[in-house]
C-alpha cells in the first residue's frame, strides 16, 4: 500500500475530494450550458464571506459558508427575476460585496492569517472529521437532488420557455439548482479552496464538451474528468507539498488542452 | 367535454406592455381538428396571442378557456405542443443529441419522480418517424441544417401527443425546398392524424395556401374565415396598410 494512506488526513481529503469531484462537475455542466458559469465564482466569493463568519464567531467554518451561500442563492435568483438588474451585475454584485464583507470580518478578528491561506487555495491537512462528515453528508444531498430531478433540471437548462409552456415550475428549478450549487460550492472550498472552485466545475466540464457528445454522455465525461484531475491532484500536492487546489486545477488544465488537442474541429 | 366543445376560446382578451396596447378585445374558438393561420405585420401582437395561449403569459383583461378549462386552472399545459419561432437560430453550442431534444417532450407528461417506460420511448420513436428525422436521433443538434433542426422541434411537440400544435412562424431560417415538405408534412398531421393546428406567420400566401381557416391580427381582429372569403383587399389595407396592396396582387398573379 502507497505511504500516503498511512495518514489520516490524506484519507479525509481523499474521501471529501471524490465526493466533491462528483458533484463540482455535475453542477458545474447546468451552469456551463445556460452560461451561468460565473455564478460558481460568485458564490464561492459568498462563502469565503460565511467562512470568516465562521472563524469569527468560532462555529464550524464550513457550516456558516453553506448557510450563508444558501442564503445568497435566494438572493441571487430573487434579484435576477425581479428584472430590476442585468442577471451578470447581480453576480458582480454578490462577487464583490461579500469579499468586502469578509475583509472587514477578517480585520476584525485578526491573526489567523495560516488558516485564511488554506481557504483562498485549498488545503489537505485541515480536512477534520466533522469537515469530512459534512462534506459526505451534503455532498449526498446535491447528488440525489440532482439524480431524482434530473430531467426537469435538464429541460429547464435547455429550454426554459418550453419547459415553463409544457407546464414545468421553472422558476423553482431555477431555485432548486442555485441552492444545490450553493451547497455544493461551500463544500469544496475546504479542498479547492475559494478561488479555484469555479475552476473543478467548469474546466471538466468544457473538456469533455470537446468530444462532441449529448448532454448526459458529456456529464458522464465530465465527471470522469474531474475525479481523476481531483486524484491526481491530490497526490501531486502530497509529494510535491503543493497547494491542494491549484495541484488538482492544473490537472484539470492538462486534461482540458489534451481534449483540445486530442479532438480537432 | 362535450364533442362541441372547442378546444381553446378566449374572449374579450386586451394585453398591453406598459401603454403600448398590442391586444384589444379579441375573441376567438379554436375546434377540435382545424387548420388555423393566424397572420399578421410584426409588433401586431401574434407572438404575444401565442404566449398567452400557452400560459406564458396573462391576459390583463377577458378569458382564456382551453379544453373546458379556465387558464388558470388548465394543468395539463403539454396537450399544446409548441414549436418556438426561434428553432433555427438555437443554441448551437447546447451539447444536446436529436433523441435528447425529442425526450424533453414527454417529460411535462410523465410527471415529476417518475421514469421513461416503454411506452415513452415507443412514443419518442413513433415522433421520431413521423418526423422523418430518426436517422438523426444520436446526431448533435448544433450539426443540423435548419430545417432538419425544425422537424426535431416539430418531433418534440409531438412527442408530448398534443391535441394542439401551434406553429409561431416555424420556416423563419429555413430554405425554401425544406419548406414545401414542411408545408406538405403540417397538412398530414392536419388530415391524417387530426392534429389540431395553429399557424402563425407574416407570410400571406402560405397562410392562404394552407391553412383552413384563417385569422388575421392587428392588435384586433380584422379578419376571421375561410382564406377565400376573408383576404380581401380591404382586410389587407387593415393589416399593411396601402402601399402592400399592389405586391399582393402580384402575389396572387403569380400563384
Amino acid at each position: 500500500m502507497l505511504d500516503i494512506f498511512q495518514y489520516d488526513f490524506m484519507v479525509r481529503a481523499f474521501e471529501a475530494g471524490i465526493a466533491i469531484g462528483i458533484v463540482a462537475p455535475i453542477i458545474g455542466m447546468f451552469l456551463v450550458v445556460r452560461r451561468y458559469s460565473l455564478l460558481a465564482d460568485t458564490l464561492a466569493h459568498v462563502s469565503f464571506a460565511g467562512v470568516a463568519i465562521g472563524i469569527f464567531l468560532s462555529i464550524n467554518p464550513i457550516l456558516s459558508a453553506i448557510v450563508l451561500s444558501v442564503v445568497a442563492a435566494f438572493g441571487i435568483e430573487s434579484l435576477r427575476n425581479s428584472g430590476r438588474i442585468f442577471g451578470e451585475s447581480v453576480l458582480a454584485l454578490f462577487l464583490s460585496g461579500s469579499l468586502a464583507v469578509a475583509v472587514i470580518i477578517l480585520s476584525l478578528a485578526k491573526g489567523f492569517n495560516a488558516n485564511l491561506f488554506s481557504y483562498l487555495f485549498g488545503s489537505i491537512s485541515t480536512v477534520s472529521l466533522s469537515d469530512l462528515w459534512v462534506t459526505l453528508g451534503l455532498a449526498v444531498v446535491v447528488f440525489l437532488g440532482v439524480i431524482i430531478f434530473y430531467k426537469e433540471l435538464f429541460f429547464a437548462s435547455f429550454d426554459p420557455e418550453l419547459a415553463e409552456a409544457s407546464g414545468l415550475p421553472v422558476k423553482r428549478l431555477n431555485i432548486m439548482m442555485v441552492v444545490l450549487a450553493a451547497i455544493a460550492i461551500a463544500l469544496s472550498i475546504r479542498i479547492v479552496g475559494v478561488l479555484l472552485i469555479g475552476a473543478l466545475m467548469v474546466i471538466p466540464v468544457v473538456s469533455a464538451m470537446q468530444y462532441g457528445k449529448g448532454f448526459r454522455t458529456t456529464l458522464m465525461l465530465s465527471v470522469f474528468f474531474s475525479l481523476l484531475s481531483v486524484i491526481l491532484g491530490l497526490f501531486a500536492s502530497y509529494y510535491f507539498n503543493l497547494a491542494s487546489g491549484g495541484a488538482i486545477v492544473v490537472m484539470a488544465l492538462i486534461f482540458f488542452v489534451a481534449s483540445l488537442l486530442i479532438v480537432k474541429k | 367535454m362535450s364533442v362541441e366543445e372547442p378546444y381553446i376560446t378566449l374572449n374579450n382578451v386586451s394585453f398591453s406592455y406598459g401603454n403600448n396596447l398590442v391586444l384589444e378585445n379579441l375573441s376567438f374558438s379554436v375546434h377540435k381538428g382545424e387548420y388555423l393561420g393566424i397572420i399578421g405585420p410584426n409588433g401586431g401582437g401574434k407572438t404575444t396571442l401565442t404566449n398567452i395561449i400557452l400560459g406564458l403569459l396573462h391576459p390583463m383583461t377577458g378569458t382564456v378557456t382551453l379544453f373546458g378549462k379556465d387558464h388558470h386552472d388548465f394543468k395539463e399545459k403539454y396537450r399544446i405542443g409548441y414549436v418556438p419561432q426561434r428553432v433555427a437560430q438555437t443554441d448551437k453550442d447546447f451539447p444536446i443529441t436529436v433523441l435528447e431534444v425529442v425526450r424533453t417532450g414527454r417529460i411535462a407528461r410523465i410527471g415529476f419522480l417518475k421514469r421513461f417506460s416503454k411506452k415513452d420511448k415507443e412514443i419518442v420513436d413513433r415522433a421520431l418517424d413521423l418526423a422523418g428525422i430518426a436517422k438523426y436521433r444520436d446526431t448533435l443538434i448544433g450539426d443540423l441544417s435548419g430545417g432538419e433542426r425544425q422537424r426535431v422541434f416539430i418531433a418534440r411537440a409531438l412527442a408530448s401527443e398534443p391535441d394542439v400544435l401551434i406553429l409561431d412562424e416555424p420556416t423563419v431560417g429555413v430554405d425554401i425546398a425544406a419548406q414545401k415538405t414542411f408545408y406538405e408534412f403540417l397538412t398530414s398531421l392536419n388530415r391524417d392524424h387530426h392534429l389540431t393546428i395553429l399557424f402563425i406567420s407574416h407570410d400571406i400566401d402560405v397562410i392562404s395556401h394552407e391553412a383552413k381557416t384563417v385569422l388575421c391580427l392587428n392588435r384586433n381582429m380584422v379578419c376571421h374565415g375561410a382564406p377565400e372569403d376573408s383576404l380581401n383587399e380591404e382586410v389587407l389595407r387593415k393589416l399593411y396598410g396601402d402601399h402592400v396592396k399592389n405586391i399582393s396582387h402580384n402575389d396572387h398573379n403569380h400563384a
